[in-house]
């Protein structure tokens, strides 16, 4: 199953991924993190299919996508 | 576990100084993969320009030449000239290569220097605070335009990916956008082919990227990036328009 890794620390909340997400898994956060960020988080692993437009917008490369080999 | 994005390895693991939403970050992205796909990094030299991108080498494992304000194309000239078995790209601002620098690219171009060059179109100088530059949009208010340009006294925006393709000297010229899913995957593969350009010597490779600068617009990241799709794109058609060899 494919899931996405968002570093918290490069993640500037400007908000590209959640609408670039087919599926609306990314919303952004209403706590700011350290620099005054409200970063990106991930909801629902279920539906994500690893598409990876999320990461593809992202202009800080923040966002790593994987999947789960079957084994 | 298998990775299906990550991080192209030219690019620095460093946080860019860029604002929040500006699609340089997203361009740098592009061009370190493309790096990556010929596997060139070691062998490449970058010529920087005078604006928000000119930190490049803190963001790409390559040596960088820094360049006075929209002399990239003739410090890359020279740069090529002296060590032809490298890859030379400049990367400049409109402001830098539309407005300071407009002789040095049409002549760099018409010359058809073996160089690679990116261009980052956000209709504004971003980094000394959002004055007009050539390629400001009819109407779109700035701080030295507050009432928005006015096309009488300042003419329209300059199309630079359709006027260098007129040059003789032009090999490839394109124009992409960034603010995409859809037109990420046009960027990528353009402007992996300007560097194949240079790679197979094929002559001088142009790629005007169409950004946002949200900061200088006023507007937050998502409404800069939409008005890139709903404003520019309309204007500042994406294509290629000059590729002698069909890559
Ligand atoms: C010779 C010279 N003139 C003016 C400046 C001031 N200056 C710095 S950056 C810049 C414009 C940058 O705009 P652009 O090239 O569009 O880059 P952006 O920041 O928008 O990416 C100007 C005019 C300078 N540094 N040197
Ligand atoms: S001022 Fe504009 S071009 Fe410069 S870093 Fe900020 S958003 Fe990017
Ligand atoms: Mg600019």
């Amino acid at each position: 199953m494919p899931y996405i890794i968002i570093d918290e620390e490069r993640c500037k909340g400007c908000g590209l991924c959640t609408v670039a997400c087919p599926k609306k898994l990314v919303s952004l956060n209403d706590q700011p993190n350290a620099l005054g960020y409200t970063v990106a988080v991930f909801n629902n692993q279920e539906n994500c299919t690893g598409c990876c437009f999320c990461a593809e917008i992202c202009p800080d490369v923040a966002i790593t996508v994987f999947k789960e080999d079957l084994r | 576990m298998t990775q299906l994005f990550s991080r192209p390895s030219s690019l620095k693991d460093v946080q860019t100084h860029f604002c929040p939403g500006c699609h340089h970050g997203s361009i740098h992205s592009l061009v370190a993969r493309a790096m990556d796909s010929f596997g060139i990094a070691g062998e490449t030299i970058g010529c920087a320009s005078v604006g928000c991108s000119v930190f490049l080498y803190n963001y790409f494992h390559i040596d960088v030449v820094e360049s006075p304000h929209g002399r990239a194309p003739a410090v890359a000239t020279g740069v090529k000239r002296a060590r032809p078995d490298r890859i030379v790209f400049s990367y400049q601002g409109d402001g830098d290569l539309a407005a300071i620098g407009t002789s040095e690219i049409i002549h760099a171009a018409n010359r058809g220097e073996m160089i690679t060059v990116i261009f980052v179109n956000n209709t504004t100088y971003g980094m000394t605070g959002g004055q007009m530059a050539p390629t400001t949009m009819p109407g779109q208010k700035t701080t030295t335009s507050p009432n928005g340009r006015n096309v009488v006294n300042d003419g329209k925006p300059f199309r630079m990916a359709e006027l260098l393709s007129n040059l003789d000297g032009v090999a490839y010229s394109a124009r992409i956008a960034v603010n995409s899913p859809k037109n990420i995957i046009q960027a990528k593969k353009a402007i992996k082919t300007a560097f194949q350009y240079q790679v197979e010597k094929k002559g001088f490779a142009f790629i005007e990227a169409l950004a946002a600068c949200p900061t200088n617009w006023g507007m937050n990241p998502l409404v800069a990036n939409e008005r890139v799709g709903n404003e520019m794109i309309p204007y500042f058609p994406l294509g290629v328009f000059k590729n002698n060899d069909n890559l």
